[in-house]
């Protein structure tokens, strides 16, 4: 299992890597997105999916599963949503005051 | 346990939030924003003198004991940087008052200053991975909202290309903790120092340290900092200055912890590579500042040159370097916050940032020409002013430790750092006076008492660098002897 998510990250991390070399604002945030979420699936690959019973719940089994990546992705997971909401108004506004959504466009006048 | 620890980081995080309820009482805003700038600076003053007289602070959140849980750990090198950073935001914050229109000030400009203050004393304070990314996070996510208000076009630009930086190198960030949790099992950094130091730094512990030095690089920018001039030089004055005092400074900070902490033990790979970074830092940041003629640009370079100078000394870890770089980094923070409200005052005044069309100003503005001629010599490290001291000891750490190439840079590069700030005073202040009196583009007040401030500051601690060079010593002793640090945060028992 942990095989299987560890290509699920890497499919991830291709497709925001390559959405972040495009041009368009858009694609960028998506691309970002993306990317974060590659990063939550490789925390919780590198560091083992279900080694035993829930945590804290029972003294039943002998084996727990670790929860603190799964605390480390909630928190992760938190942050990178209000990065993702606060980049979608910053690409908009840019578009509304710039009118364009073009990177290349983006690089600054070197006369002003 | 010391509940004290918190203070620095909760009484901004409190203000910051009591000032969104009173968005439109702006006089009433600035008196909270000033009232609770003060309370950390004491905060923080009293818990250096706490640390410097009974050692290291701890603060374990919850109650839960240091591995298991969450510690503040408060050392002499927090403390310091965190008493610097509380004075800086002061001080740029009495600069605001004058400089920034009042849209910015409706619209939440002191409450996001607070929480960027909040962000940085935490990431000085805590003594866990994963709190530091948090830290850093919401460091970050005030200064993303502080560098695009406003919404003028060049800032709408710049803010894009930081946001998008800074969102990689915090993923890059998570995964370096998530190799080093499934490396070594814990995220505290004493008990991360005593496991890598048990179990030995291997290749996969020490590829894992150099991704965070290309995460903290980028924060710093440490040869990383194609980002570092476009958006320093987009926002406001106050801002900007704020920014070049604290953002990159957090970033070195966090080197010099990982780097005499934890990933200490394969130093002739990890601390040459930081040697080669520092000493091209250098380089290119005293070309660019040469290149440029206008002021924002110039100043940036700036921030880049200092940024690998600290480094240089952090890389070389002889104690002579580690004093140095800590006395030059607290050196750095107030002359840079000077150098930026100067700059911003001559902008505003002249109303342009270009280097040719500034006019003679120094008739009409004697008191700015002489405080930026102060910061000017501050900058390039002429004595006695603070810069002298720090750049001393680094150089004699680098010569001590056979870096003779590099240190010959850091003086070159002193040099480069002292013209291109020369270029700026002799541009705008000498030459025809192209302005008359009264023809100003905007009076340029509010410069004066903070700038005044920190020149003061400056000259204090260039004389009186004995008893600061005390508190110094105390910081470097923790860097250079991990054990200090491990017996502080965790219990004594057994692990």
């Amino acid at each position: 299992m942990e095989t299987f998510i560890t290509i699920i990250a890497g499919v991830l991390f291709t497709i925001g890597t390559y959405l972040i070399l495009s041009k368009g604002l858009v694609r960028i945030i998506l691309g970002l997105s993306l990317f974060t979420h590659g990063v939550h699936m490789l925390l919780m690959a590198v560091n083992g999916l279900k080694k035993g019973g829930a945590p804290l719940l029972g003294e039943g089994t002998d084996v727990y599963t670790d929860p603190l990546p799964q605390a480390l992705i909630l928190t992760s997971i938190v942050i990178s949503f209000a990065l993702t909401a606060f980049s979608l108004v910053l690409g908009y506004r840019t578009y509304v005051e710039l009118g364009t959504d073009d990177l290349e466009q983006l690089k600054g006048d070197p006369n002003e | 346990m010391n509940n004290f620890v918190i203070l620095p980081i909760l009484l901004p995080l409190l203000s910051g939030i009591l000032m969104f309820f009173i968005r439109r009482q702006i006089r009433l805003q600035e008196a909270l924003a000033v009232a609770g700038l003060l309370s950390t600076i004491i905060a923080s003053l009293l818990m250096v003198s706490t640390i410097s007289d009974n050692g290291i602070q701890i603060l374990n959140m919850g109650g839960w004991e240091a591995p298991f849980g969450i510690s503040l750990v408060a050392d002499m090198l927090a403390g310091l940087l965190v008493a610097t950073a509380s004075v800086v935001t002061l001080i740029c914050v009495l600069y605001a008052f004058y400089s920034t229109n009042q849209d910015r000030k409706k619209f939440y400009i002191y409450p996001l200053i607070m929480f960027l203050l909040c962000g940085v004393n935490g990431s000085f304070l805590t003594g866990d991975i994963f709190n530091l990314f948090v830290f850093f996070e919401v460091m970050l996510i005030s200064s993303y909202a502080l560098i695009s208000l406003g919404g003028g076009k060049i800032q709408l630009r710049e803010t894009i290309k930081y946001v998008i930086t800074n969102i990689i190198a915090s993923s890059m960030f998570v995964i370096a903790i998530a190799y080093l949790y499934s490396i070594t099992g814990t995220l505290n950094m004493a008990h991360l120092s005593e496991r890598v130091a048990l179990a030995g730094q291997d290749g996969l512990i020490t590829t894992v340290s150099l991704l965070f030095l290309i995460v903290f690089g980028l924060k710093a920018g440490l040869l990383l900092f194609f980002w570092l001039p476009g958006s320093y030089s987009a926002p406001p004055a106050a801002i900007s200055a704020l920014f070049a005092a604290l953002l990159t400074k957090v970033g070195i900070y966090a080197i010099m912890r990982m780097f005499t902490l934890i990933f200490y033990h394969q130093s002739e790979l990890t601390h040459t590579i930081l040697v080669w970074m520092s000493a091209l830092t250098m380089i290119l940041g005293a070309v660019g500042a040469i290149a440029y003629t206008d002021i924002r640009r110039i100043l940036a370079y700036n921030v880049i040159v200092s940024v690998g100078f600290i480094v240089f000394g952090v890389a070389v870890a002889s104690e002579a370097s580690l004093n140095g770089a800590v006395f030059y980094l607290i050196h750095d923070m107030l002359a840079k916050a000077l150098v930026f409200i100067l700059g911003g005052a001559i902008i505003s005044i002249a109303g342009t940032d270009k280097l040719r069309d500034m006019p003679g100003l120094i008739r009409f503005r004697p008191t700015l020409g002489w405080l930026f001629f102060l910061s000017a010599l501050a900058l390039a490290g002429v004595p006695p002013l603070s810069g002298f001291v720090g750049k001393v000891m680094i150089l004699q750490g680098g010569v001590e430790q056979r870096y003779y190439v590099m240190a010959a840079v850091g003086l070159i590069t002193s040099l480069l750092v002292l013209y291109s700030a020369m270029k700026i005073f002799i541009n705008s202040f000498w030459g025809e006076t192209l302005l008359s009196e009264g023809e100003e583009k905007s009076s340029g007040k509010g410069y004066l008492l903070p700038g005044s401030i920190l020149a003061a500051l400056i000259i204090g601690l260039g004389i009186g660098a004995e008893p600061v060079m005390e508190y110094v010593r105390q910081a470097v002793e923790v860097m250079l002897n991990p054990t200090l640090y491990i017996e502080a945060v965790l219990p004594q028992t057994d692990i």
